[in-house]
């Protein structure tokens, strides 16, 4: 069944006139992997996924595809599939000629490729609308028969442009599942532009951050959680707080840096230039409220704003020029001892809950 | 609950009382008099009176009420009616297929080959330049170029590409047709190009992705899309060129007949009646065609 490719992208930039929106990025995605391109708008994720279907031309670099180097060939000609953000279904069509598009424009016979198309849709459960036309269709069930036209090509990679943001909440989850499950089942090669963390995380075996034109970070979901590379992909991600500052001193593996407001801060990592720009990130669900066991980890702020969020508290703290460090405490801890907007409090880590953030080196 | 209630809740009920309330029916009725009225007196009671003429009797001097069928009696029994109604048809076949192909073509260069909406409304205006002036102008324009001894003739000869001036350019079927489809062609360009510009591009790429090449997009995707669009351009071409007779008179030099001219000319020579029978029968046909159009296009998704 497995007939998934790798997708190797070297080099590879897309300039528009005289703006830049990929700058050289170098991706290998794994054969048969669910990959995530996550970004903010902008950030070149969509041009990224448009240029591996051959929907953008490659301005410089190459993307290959299992043995074959595609640059320069059209879409169809190179094993990718897309499916685009609002489906792009033919309003025309009913969803068997929908799904069978591509057999007839390679000109297979009309009950052949009818009777593809059907199996297609069987496949995709929505056999019983096939002859209805997408505008009688829900979101959801949209999106099943664009996977389905998508499929039908027998793709090697199957690439999809934010499929789920045309979706309710609540169905973005089930589809989000339907998704992991059929990639599981066919065994190709997904590639997900999405913008939603979350959606990344869920899916993703590979997440590719971006920012700005470059890829920030691409790893596993659980080490781009954990071990975020730069402040962007810390800050993205959502769950460290960044503080930024210049390197003091560094010796045993550890290394001080200092904020502008004076107060310093201890991290391990690799030796650092004194005065070099440092960003620390620390797992907001780390911090606790209580004064600093050792000196560098932890310091003392203001609460400017307290959110509660069911099962946990988000406290926001104003201090060690940080104006929203972000505190999440359990809800039972914050109600054994709650604090209020305006207090000041104590915040401090342990020293393995902080980590030194590397720069792009652009 | 009482709290909720605010001033403006609690208001119109004394106001019901205090003033002058008309009942719901006749707002109603109001409402609409307005578009009944102009419909009433431009639309309906026109028509209605060529209806009535129609069955009218007549003589060199005068018409005389009655209700008689021998208008259209001899309206359909002449075969001059046919043969006038068969060309006022062909020219109606060839000034469709025309504008049609052009139309679609003009209409599709606009929408999708030209990158920058700036540089489209521009082009759509320079379109519609041409409806500065008026039909019998422009019509006119024609026969300095077409004419004997006119641009087109002089430049072949002069060049040596013909030994004698062509005769048939002005002053023949082709002469009608050409400025016909000079003067519609823009009925056909803007409704089709309303259809494709509403096109969502990335349909256009998804059909690219499924391996469709730019002939397999046009007649797979873009046309039938387009549909409602042409079919709205054909209405406006078909009953333009139906109801036509300045063209006609004038670029065919007389040589030629249409059924609004045969209708002009009963009417200067005082024959209403039987003009109105023509007319009514023109009406009818022209309400098939139409009605033939809108069975194959629906064209409601548009309006």
């Amino acid at each position: 069944m497995s007939k998934a490719s790798e997708i190797d992208i070297v080099s590879v930039s897309k300039i528009y006139g005289n703006t830049t929106a990929v700058h050289a990025i170098s991706l290998k995605i794994p054969a048969g992997s669910y990959c995530c391109l996550l970004g903010p708008s902008g950030c070149g994720k969509s041009s990224t996924l448009r240029m591996i279907a051959g929907h953008e031309s490659i301005s410089l670099g190459d993307v290959r595809l299992g043995n074959t180097v595609v640059t320069d060939f059209p879409p169809a000609k190179r094993g990718t599939a897309m499916m685009f953000q609002s489906y792009a279904l033919f309003p025309h069509l009913d969803l068997v000629d929908n799904v069978a598009f591509s057999l007839k424009m390679k000109g297979v016979e009309k009950a052949e490729r009818r009777a593809k198309a059907l199996d297609m849709l069987k496949l995709m459960q929505m056999e019983a609308y096939a002859n209805r036309r997408p505008a009688q269709l829900s979101g959801g069930q949209q999106q099943r028969v664009a996977l389905a036209r998508a499929l039908i090509t027998d793709p090697e990679a199957l690439l999809l442009d934010e499929p789920l943001s045309a979706l309710d909440p609540f169905l973005k989850i089930r589809m989000r599942a339907e998704l992991k499950k059929l990639q599981k089942t066919l065994g190709i090669t997904f590639v997900h532009v999405t913008h939603s963390q979350e959606e990344a995380m869920a899916l993703a075996d590979l997440v590719v951050v971006m920012n700005d034109g470059r890829i920030e970070q691409a790893a596993p979901p659980r080490e781009v959680f954990e071990r975020p590379a730069t402040a962007f992909v810390a800050r993205f991600m959502g769950d460290h707080n960044v503080l930024t500052g210049r390197a003091v001193s560094s010796a045993e593996g550890k290394v001080v840096m200092e904020v502008p407001e004076g107060l310093t801060f201890a991290v391990h990592g690799d030796p650092q230039e004194p005065g070099a720009p440092v960003d620390l990130g620390i797992r907001t669900d780390r911090v606790r409220i209580e004064p600093a066991s050792a000196p560098g980890l932890g310091f003392n702020g203001i609460v400017s704003n307290i959110e509660y969020r069911g099962a946990s508290v988000k406290i926001t703290v104003i201090g060690a020029g940080s104006d929203d460090f972000t505190v999440i405490v359990g809800d039972s801890s914050f109600y054994a001892k709650p604090v209020a907007v305006g207090d000041a409090v104590s915040l401090s880590w342990a020293e393995e809950d902080v980590i030194l953030l590397g720069r792009v080196t652009a | 609950m009482s709290t909720v209630l605010t001033p403006e809740t609690t208001e119109p009920a004394p106001a019901r009382t205090r003033g002058f309330r008309m009942p719901e029916a006749a707002i109603a009725w109001l409402q609409a008099a307005p578009l009944a009225l102009i419909l009433g007196f431009f639309f309906l009671l026109p028509i209605l009176t060529i209806a009535i003429v129609s069955f009218w009797d007549y003589d060199f001097a005068g018409l005389y009420p009655d209700f008689m069928t021998l208008n259209y009696v001899e309206t359909l029994g002449s075969w001059v009616t046919w043969k006038t109604y068969l060309n006022t048809l062909k020219y109606t076949a060839m000034v469709w297929g025309l504008t049609l192909a052009i139309g679609f073509w003009v209409a599709y260069f606009l929408a999708f080959h030209v990158r920058t909406t700036t540089m489209q409304m521009v082009l759509f205006l320079v379109c519609t330049v041409p409806f500065l002036t008026s039909n019998i102008i422009r019509m006119i324009s024609w026969i300095p170029v077409l004419g004997r001894n006119g641009l087109v003739n002089s430049t072949l000869v002069d060049m040596g590409i013909i030994p004698v001036p062509i005769e048939w350019l002005l002053y023949s079927d082709f002469a009608v047709v050409l400025a016909m489809v000079h003067l519609n062609t823009l009925f056909m360009v803007t409704p089709i190009f309303n259809t494709l510009m509403r096109i969502d591009k990335s349909l256009i790429e998804a059909a690219r992705d499924a391996g469709a090449t730019s002939w397999q997009i046009l007649w797979n995707v873009i046309i039938p899309l387009a549909k409602p669009g042409m079919a709205i351009g054909s209405i406006f071409v078909v009953t333009l060129v139906m109801a036509d007779f300045s063209t006609v008179q004038v670029m065919s030099g007389g040589q030629s007949a249409s059924v609004a001219l045969m209708m002009k000319n009963q009417m200067s020579l005082l024959q209403y009646p039987a003009a109105a029978a023509n007319a009514v029968v023109l009406l009818i046909i022209v309400l098939l065609m139409v009605a033939a159009i809108l069975r194959v296009v629906d064209i409601r998704k548009e309006l």
